[in-house]
């Protein structure tokens, strides 16, 4: 079950940069409280974000600024609004998409202005309970030279990955393609194509509105800005909540209640992050760039607590056999590697896998990554090894076969239910 | 100016004709899939680098300049 | 042109040869599909005998076609090899042989300049071998004045046997294809 998206939003926190403007979902509504939309000047609006220092909120972090100078020197690009949200540790584009529509797609315009595109598609989930509303939403605004339209995208986890999407638009099949080219070369229909998450949109429309200078008044120098981040797990109010960028995980967790139970370690980044032991985690600076003191960068915001009366290796063994059904089957390593890799997780989860298993599967992990089209399967592996190392104890109780009782317990972290996920993808 | 081997991972469908022709930077995986040297390509290794992406049946092993 | 008869001869033979290793490059090159072989060989092994034969049959038939035109005997024209169905000798059996000339370099020139062709357009063309060599045997069978019998037609349902055999087991199997 994924995270809801009417988990409590807590907009009562400092920011509210973004959560300061939920709730107002008609375009009036939007207008009263964020105002016109700027009227943008293409390269103007390009520096701006190159000022700003805005990154990309999809989880890459790339500089925005630097992609859309990339896509604006094409001709008649397109702009792409990723609204899908594979990750099922991730609520907060839903959120973003269900409360604040107009800023998302303000700030879509916006960059298709900015890069000369005359046609965005908002691409979310099919069968999405938002999809209706944002066509809707997208129908009540005036079509001022660029045409809008939503998309919807099969339910996999790896169908919104950048050139998957494309490819999607492009043939009807969403999965990713070996790139070069990347879409910001050749994307849709063979133009250059900008593909950002929707929360980076939201904040492009943010600084069009207050400047280069406002949005770097919160965040860090290389990682400016706020952002918002799903906290899950054994906290009192598991929620979404914006966060000025930089701040250590513990003050996300006391945002949320604090701690539900004892703590034995938080997963950072979704599954596609890594797990932290909760000492650790605590002083984890949140940002897009890699801690100084080393861990997982912030990704796409999915934060997940474990209570230590769960098991880590089960969790992390069930959330990486979903991850290797969603692979795209494409490629030899992430098709066969991740199913092997799998198996033997469910094994030592079980305490049935021995420590020559053991050996051959971190020998496994290290020849999978970065052989693959995309990087599934390098964020399914580095998920997998940071769990082997991070719950090393448990390893070493479960090789000698005694698995701990924490297999027992409920599942912490959400996996879609098999009829959650669409069978094919077209 | 160098060259570096490089493989399409989607057109590969683990034929394996690159191991044998170029085993010295080029060895297949459990499941037949090649793991190549990511270093360039010495000058003495050239010809079989060569050969070796041309007899891909897929022409999904290449050779790239620089 | 001359009329001799050493050039029918070196018609004949180079003809029959050219189906032996045509028959031989198909199932070699089914095998080379099927990623199957003689145990112990190499997979390049599999592939470049493929090749090589392929090219030593391009050779012979270039004998053939050679000869065939050269002996005025038949009337043959140096058209004819490559345009069906125009020639005064057998019109219908030259042809397919054209036709099967054809497309055989259509197959091995496509194939020479694969890297600087897309993909799918070499695969569609290197299917077109399904078609090329049973065109090329129905043009032996036909053409030959003594092919209709005996060992030359022996020779032929051996060859149909190896290929008939060789393409049921590509294309009843459920291993995923090259």
């Amino acid at each position: 079950m994924t995270v809801r998206a009417t988990a409590r939003i807590r907009p009562s926190q400092a920011p509210g940069r973004l959560t300061g403007l939920f709730g107002a979902v008609t375009l009036a509504e939007h207008r009263q409280r964020y105002g016109p939309l700027p009227a943008a000047d293409g390269p103007a609006l390009i520096d701006a974000v190159r000022r700003a220092g805005l990154r990309g909120r999809g989880g890459a972090g790339f500089p925005t600024g630097r992609k859309l100078a990339a896509v604006a020197a094409g001709r008649r690009p397109v702009v792409v609004a990723n609204g899908c949200e594979g990750e099922p540790a991730s609520a907060k584009d839903r959120t973003l998409l269900g409360n604040a529509p107009h800023l998302v797609l303000d700030g879509a315009v916006l960059a298709a202005r900015a890069v000369g595109a005359a046609r965005v598609v908002l691409c979310v989930h099919r069968g999405s309970p938002r999809a209706q509303a944002l066509a809707q939403a997208v129908a009540s605004r005036p079509a001022d030279g660029v045409a809008v339209e939503v998309a919807q995208v099969p339910r996999r986890y790896v169908a919104s990955e950048e050139s998957a999407l494309v490819h999607f638009l492009n043939d009807g099949e969403a999965r990713p393609t070996s790139v070069p080219p990347r879409p910001f070369e050749k994307g849709v229909g063979g133009r250059p194509t900008l593909v950002d998450n929707v929360e980076t949109l939201a904040h492009l429309a943010l600084i069009a509105a207050g400047g280069p200078d406002w949005f770097r008044q919160l965040g860090t120098d290389s990682d400016p800005g706020t952002s918002l981040v799903t906290m899950a797990g054994a906290v009192a109010h598991p929620a979404i909540h914006e966060i000025s960028l930089g701040v250590p995980l513990g003050q996300v967790i006391e945002l949320a209640g604090g701690p539900a139970q004892e703590l034995s370690a938080v997963l950072v980044g979704g599954y596609f992050g890594a797990w932290v032991p909760v000492r650790a985690a605590y002083r984890l600076p949140l940002s897009h760039d890699t801690p100084p003191g080393g861990g997982p960068a912030l990704g796409a915001g999915a934060l997940v607590a474990l209570p230590a009366a769960a098991c880590g290796l089960a969790e992390t063994s069930r959330v990486f056999s979903y991850l290797a059904y969603e692979s795209a089957g494409q490629c030899g390593p992430c098709q066969f590697g991740l199913p092997a890799v799998a198996d033997q997780l469910r094994l030592l989860a079980a305490g049935r896998l021995d420590p020559v298993g053991y050996r051959r599967l971190t020998s496994r992990l290290q020849v999978i990554a970065g052989r693959g089209a995309c990087r599934h399967p390098d964020g399914a592996v580095r998920f997998a090894a940071s769990g082997l190392a991070v719950f090393e104890d448990d390893v070493r109780a479960h090789l000698r076969g005694y698995p701990c009782a924490g297999v027992r317990y409920p599942a912490v972290l959400p996996v879609p239910h098999p009829r959650q996920i669409d069978g094919g993808w077209r | 100016m160098s060259s570096t081997l490089r493989v399409d991972p989607i057109v590969c469908t683990g034929h394996g004709l690159c191991a044998e022709l170029f085993p010295e930077m080029i060895f297949l995986d459990e499941w037949g899939y090649p793991v190549l040297d990511k270093r360039p390509v010495p000058a003495e290794l050239l010809g079989h680098a060569r050969r070796a992406a041309a007899a891909c049946p897929v022409l999904a092993l290449r050779l790239d300049r620089g | 042109m001359t009329d001799n008869i050493a050039l029918w001869y070196a018609a004949r033979a180079t003809g029959l040869v050219a189906l032996l290793l045509l028959t031989a490059s198909m199932v070699w090159g089914i095998a080379g599909a099927m990623r199957s072989g003689p145990a112990g060989w190499p997979r390049f092994t599999v592939t470049l005998l493929h090749r090589n034969l392929t090219l030593v049959t391009v050779a012979f038939l270039g004998v053939h076609v050679g000869s065939s035109v050269i002996d005025s005997y038949a009337g043959i024209g140096w058209l004819d090899p490559v345009l069906p169905f125009g020639s005064t000798y057998k019109p219908f059996w030259l042809g397919l042989g054209a036709i099967a000339w054809d497309l055989l370099l259509a197959i091995v020139v496509s194939s020479l300049v694969r890297r600087w062709i897309s993909l799918r357009v070499w695969r569609v063309l290197h299917w077109a071998s399904y078609l090329c060599w049973p065109v090329a045997l129905l043009h032996a069978i036909g053409i030959g004045t003594d092919s209709r019998g005996g060992w030359p037609l022996g020779v032929a349902v051996a060859c149909l046997a190896a290929v008939g055999i060789a393409a049921m087991w590509r294309l009843g199997s459920s291993r995923r294809p090259a």
